[in-house]
């Protein structure tokens, strides 16, 4: 049922508020008493066909995370694996009384939040303009997609050559001289190469709310005289709400794990470390077990709880609960 | 009134067009640009070489280094792809069209590993992939990429499963098929067009991948060319590595152009609209 074809606003929601209702019964009938032995194979088959992609997802999630619980606990460090033993909460007091950690956790927050910001609203302009725009649409969709199809890893050498004195086309563009060895030109850098990766996304998402603004009331705020802006606000908005929901909550928790450009870019120095920068380097360069499994531990708890703020403030909008659509 | 208002609205669509086309642009035709950059000219700062030389790409195709990690992401990428989305379109397809247990459950499974912070995971596989030694293999990468592919492959496979018309299905099952041969026979080939598009971006997040190729891996063996490239040296220890690891730079981002150039269309449909039924 498109909404298009429905004259006015109560009869959409009476028909909205008839689906629900219908839907079921109608399925329910289909394979419903004679065909219970039917039913049977169907739930079969339909355990059958979920059972892998849900057993290598629960074996390559589920259980190292616990088993990385479980790693926080000891003193673990490669280098000295005579020493390794059960201490508690030990690891985590020595992370959480640790700057490195903040500071890590500060750069890591300022990045999400300035990022995601810059991105609504660079990726809403986007999304109209791939939306709207008349010539060469093909072209933009295109281009847009390159900055999301890329490797992050060289879009980033690319931006670090940019920045580079001597090499660089963007080098001179600040007098005072080399960007990527001061910490504050250093973190607009990365911010700037996580904008440019990741705006197209952003836009992509919010282009799929844009087509579900009806045409017929755009038009009729029109003709009552609204402005653009008017229109924006009070029509397009509203009705892209739950899209612009979902394209936040996969942007934040994404954001909140930037890694590739800084490495790439300053590899952490001048303190622009993330903390999946820290984790990183706890381990590998540190080997230090114990430690970077505590680091994981507190990302995997942070971002519980940022999903968790996003589904109680936002509830319904949250992806995967349109469950009605899918019973 | 009409005619004018419209040139001047397409004007200024087509200024902004412009302008998105530069921003998406820019940094990969400069990388392309310093490919081609003579050693001399290499640190002159101008946006178009001055002189140009293929010396870089020959460089690179004559180390081992460089040869090896493009042979691990092709291989890894294409396994894991194939994987993914064959568990994937077995899932998908179960959600989308049949009634069982634990349905909603997957759903929510998936959308939180879709979150999950993959960091999270790379020092416990470090330390289990050690013990199992698949620590530094092909398998080591294929296991964490195809788990953090499936959420993807599912939700956009179930979108497009949703939209196929199931009652060719039903006129299958009375001509005496059972479900698995209506799928097989009937479904599938319908379902193709979907498959390629999520096959497409599953390629895509695998081919992209840095933290696990770099934390997961240990030498040539099995190391990517995003990981491979932080690495690299050029032909001798002594030599600027620039030029280097822009030709390899392009060389890996030229399938993703193709992709993009020829795929447009269904990219942005695979990624619309599992975000919005997802």
């Amino acid at each position: 049922m498109s909404i298009n074809a429905t004259p006015t606003g109560a009869e959409v929601a009476a028909e909205e508020t008839q689906r629900p209702a219908s839907v079921p019964k109608q399925r329910g009938s289909r394979r419903k008493p004679p065909l219970s032995e039917n039913k049977k194979a169907e739930r079969r088959l339909g355990l059958l066909l979920c059972a892998p992609a849900a057993l290598v997802m629960i074996a390559v999630t589920a259980y190292p995370i616990i088993y990385s619980v479980w790693l926080s606990l000891q003193r673990f460090d490669l280098r000295f694996p005579d020493q390794r033993e059960f201490i508690g909460l030990e690891n985590y007091v020595t992370v959480l009384t640790n700057e490195f950690w903040w500071t890590a956790f500060g750069v890591t927050t300022l990045i999400t939040v300035v990022t995601v910001a810059v991105e609504l609203v660079l990726g809403m302009g986007l999304a109209i303009i791939m939306h709207r725009t008349i010539v060469g649409r093909g072209l933009v969709r295109t281009s847009a997609l390159i900055p999301y199809g890329i490797v992050t890893v060289v879009a980033a050498f690319s931006w670090r050559y940019a920045w580079t004195p001597g090499t660089g086309y963007l080098a001179d563009l600040f007098s005072d001289g080399a960007p990527l060895t001061e910490r504050a030109s250093s973190l607009a850098i990365i911010m700037l190469a996580e904008i440019w990766k990741t705006t197209p996304f952003m836009a992509l998402l919010l282009m799929a709310g844009l087509a579900l603004v009806p045409e017929d009331l755009l038009k009729a705020a029109s003709t009552d005289g609204a402005t653009a802006w008017q229109k924006f606000t009070k029509v397009m908005l509203p009705v892209m709400k739950p899209a612009i929901l979902v394209a936040l909550l996969f942007r934040t928790l994404d954001a909140f794990r930037v890694f590739d450009n800084i490495f790439v870019l300053t590899a952490g120095g001048n303190e622009t470390s993330s903390v999946s920068m820290l984790a990183y380097n706890n381990l590998i360069r540190g080997l230090n077990l114990g430690i970077g499994s505590t680091m994981s531990v507190l990302i995997f708890i942070t971002v519980a709880i940022i999903a968790f703020i996003f589904v109680k403030l936002f509830g319904t909008a949250a992806p995967g609960s349109d469950d009605g659509e899918r019973r | 009134m009409a005619v004018e208002t419209t040139t001047r609205a397409k004007l200024r669509w087509g200024l902004l067009d412009v302008l998105v086309v530069v921003f998406a642009l820019v940094p990969v035709l400069w990388i392309a640009s310093l490919s081609f950059k003579t050693p001399a000219t290499l640190t002159d700062g101008n946006f178009i070489p001055r002189e140009w030389t293929l010396d870089n790409y020959r460089t690179i195709f004559d180390t081992d280094q460089f040869v090896r990690a493009l042979v691990n992401s092709i291989g890894i990428a294409l396994i894991a792809t194939l994987i993914a989305v064959v568990l994937g379109a077995m899932a998908a397809y179960a959600i989308s069209r049949l009634d069982f247990p634990g349905k909603k459950l997957l759903v929510g499974v998936s959308l939180l590993i879709a979150m999950f912070p993959q960091v999270s995971l790379v020092s416990p596989l470090f330390e289990i992939e050690r013990q199992l030694k698949i620590f530094d293999t092909w398998l080591g990468l294929i296991l964490p990429y195809i788990t953090f592919a499936l959420p993807l492959a599912i939700y956009t496979l179930s979108a497009f499963f949703k939209q196929i018309p199931w009652d060719l299905e039903k006129a299958a099952k009375m001509d005496g098929a059972t479900q698995a041969q209506a799928f097989r026979r009937v479904i599938a080939p319908l379902a193709a067009p979907g498959l390629f598009t999520t096959a497409i971006l599953v390629f895509i997040f695998c081919w992209n991948d840095f933290l696990f190729a770099i934390s997961l891996t240990s030498t040539e063996r099995s190391r990517t060319v995003p990981a491979a490239l932080s690495f690299f040296t050029g032909a001798s220890q002594f030599e600027d590595p620039t030029g280097a690891i822009c030709a390899a730079a392009v060389v890996i981002t030229v399938p993703i152009i193709l992709f993009v150039l020829f795929f447009q269309r269904r990219i942005v449909s695979g990624l619309t609209s599992g975000a919005v039924k997802g």
